[in-house]
């Protein structure tokens, strides 16, 4: 063959190869979105959001679950939201190449990919072993936790994203500095800092491994913080793995309203970032 | 200098007019910064801690012993990392090639008006948690793969000698290969969004002078492309391999939590993270719990090696980019 069909030749391939490796990509998302839907869809109804959860082999709901999710990532929110800000303000605002914040940033990165099941074992031997039992409060510290290198990294991102025009003309107006990054730089960020907490909830809503130890699980309504509380993640691990045909389609619509909303969650997040002032 | 003079002044009056605000506000935000770092340093030392009776117990034999008896209290780490490690071998080598392929086409290949949908597609498989890879991969992935894949690996590759023994016995759908398989389409978005990032960092006028001297697309691509990005290509390989070594959940369903070593991939094997979800809060017994604290321990002391090196590398590359 000649040199110039060969080398054309190889190029088709390594075209048809990349072609195809993001066909092979996109086919495992509409293939896991598609059984989702195709087995969840039979369990949405009325029930799944009046009812709790049944004992083995009845049908019932995922009532006490949502409302435990809903408090755990609430509460985990009202604490990660603000240490995730005030931190990134930190990296962004105060230490601009200085090595402290090199360290803090490092440490922020790794955290941020770092086994959310090391977090829950650490929030065990914090929060569990000390007070003698599960609780949703330390569910909540664990998802919190997971959720602070999120918001970190996006605020400080979003930050300086921010011209220094702005900052400095607020300064020569006489404004001292907290007043300019609050009033100032924070109000021109909103958009992107909202963007960063919005995603962070979207990672922790479906986290399962650190409530495994922290939160556990609870057959029923519970409001009392103080104990085990029950969430989506967990029942859907313990009724997925069940012989139980009741528990594990009550599974199915559990992982079709975690995904759901967490794709709700992620497309709000870019369209708001696509609408934020400053754009990467 | 008067004007030096002038702006001290104007400090202290400000200081006067109440701006004791900004003090307050770098300390508390200074505060938060450190508890990043002091959040990074409980994680470790609180792991050492609940880890030490077992280390204590079993000292260096924990990470070379098989066994792992509840009854008769005999732990050791060898199964579970080997499992960790296997997994997330056969994560990768699936995952790389798939990832290039993915960076490749958006980069490269496709029309500008869908690289923006197309990363945001690709980037929604990373959104999808992992205990819903994990239930799929369960009911719809484990047994394809026990009907279609594996008995077709086994009557090729099974015959074949030395790399027959990795795909011996029968096909259960559950094991080490098909937790493999969900951990690459798991790191697969991270993996492709450094890639994809690295490669666009890329100066047109390399491309460009390239494809002048009359290149084709492979060759930019393999020549001019993949050299000059190499290291953010490095980083975030590394990056997902850190996903993967600590991947939970997806594991668990898939991998059949069985302490045994088996030279075939399609037996069931087990993880780190899969032994400590499903073992955990049923464990009675110090040295139980001790034991698999210590599997944690060496879980994070792994990933934090792995995440620290791909940071490393990708802060190395920022630094060369604006210098």
């Amino acid at each position: 063959m000649p040199l110039y069909a060969r080398r054309r030749l190889s190029n088709w391939i390594i075209i048809g190869l990349s072609v195809a490796a993001t066909a092979f990509g996109l086919l495992w998302l509409v293939m896991v979105l598609g059984t989702l839907l195709i087995n969840g869809v039979g369990a949405i109804g009325p029930a799944l959001f009046t009812q709790m959860t049944p004992p083995p082999g009845s049908s019932g709901g995922l009532l006490n679950a949502i409302a435990g999710s809903l408090a755990m990532t609430g509460i985990a929110t009202l604490i990660g939201t603000p240490t995730g800000i005030l931190a990134g303000t930190f990296l962004a605002e105060y230490a601009r190449g200085n090595q402290f914040g090199e360290l803090v940033r490092f440490i922020n990165d790794i955290l941020l990919s770092a086994p959310s099941i090391i977090i829950g074992l650490f929030v065990y031997e914090v929060m569990v072993v000390r007070m003698g039992h599960f609780s949703a409060w330390a569910g909540a510290v664990a998802l919190a936790i997971i959720m602070v290198p999120v918001v970190v990294r996006t605020t400080e991102d979003m930050l300086r994203l921010v011209p220094s025009a702005l900052r400095e003309a607020a300064a020569a107006l006489g404004a001292p500095k907290w007043k300019v990054v609050v009033l100032v730089t924070y109000r021109a960020a909103m958009q992107g800092m909202v963007t960063g907490v919005l995603l962070a909830i979207a990672r922790i809503s479906g986290e399962t491994a650190p409530l495994l130890f922290t939160a556990l699980n609870n057959q029923f309504w519970s409001t009392d913080l103080n104990r085990p509380m029950a969430n989506l993640p967990v029942v859907i691990y313990q009724f997925a793995m069940s012989p139980y045909a009741d528990w594990q389609l009550l599974a199915w619509g559990g992982a079709l309203l975690i995904t759901a909303s967490i794709l709700v969650l992620n497309i709000t997040a870019r369209i708001l970032a696509a609408w934020s002032s400053f754009k990467p | 200098m008067p004007a030096d003079i002038a702006i001290a002044r104007h400090r202290k009056s400000a200081g006067r007019h109440g701006a004791f605000g900004d003090p307050a506000f770098k300390g508390l935000t200074l505060a938060f910064a450190v508890l990043v770092l002091v959040v990074l340093a409980g994680v470790l030392v609180s792991l050492v801690l609940g880890a030490l009776p077992a280390l204590q117990q079993f000292g260096f034999n924990f990470l070379i012993t098989e066994a792992w008896n509840p009854v008769t209290e005999k732990f050791g780490a060898l199964a579970p990392v080997y499992g960790t490690l296997v997994t997330s071998a056969i994560a990768m080598l699936i995952g790389i090639p798939v990832a290039f392929g993915v960076a490749l086409f958006i980069t490269e290949l496709c029309p500008s008006w869908l690289k923006r949908p197309l990363s945001m597609m690709i980037e929604l498989l990373a959104a999808i948690p992992s205990i819903i890879y994990g239930i799929w991969g369960l009911f719809v992935l484990a047994p394809f793969v026990q009907e279609h894949i594996e008995p077709a690996l086994i009557d090729t590759l099974g015959a074949v000698p030395g790399i027959g023994l990795l795909f011996q016995g029968p096909p259960l759908g559950i094991g080490v290969l098909t937790a493999g398989f969900i951990l690459a389409i798991m790191v697969l978005p991270f993996i492709s969004a450094v890639m994809r990032d690295v490669f666009e960092t890329v100066p047109a006028v390399l491309r460009e002078s390239t494809y002048a001297l009359g290149a084709t697309t492979s060759e930019v691509v393999w020549r001019v492309v993949l050299p000059y990005a190499r290291i953010g290509v490095f980083g975030g390989i590394l990056l997902g391999l850190g996903r993967a070594l600590g991947e939970t959940m997806a594991v668990t369903f898939v991998i059949g939590n069985a302490h045994h070593i088996h030279a075939s991939l399609l037996q069931p094997g087990t993880t780190i993270s899969a032994a400590l979800a499903n073992e955990f809060t049923e464990a009675v017994g110090d040295l139980y719990l001790s034991s698999l604290i210590a599997l944690g321990l060496i879980l994070f002391v792994i990933t934090f090696i792995v995440l620290a090196l791909a940071k490393l590398l990708l802060i190395r590359l920022e630094k060369q980019g604006a210098g």
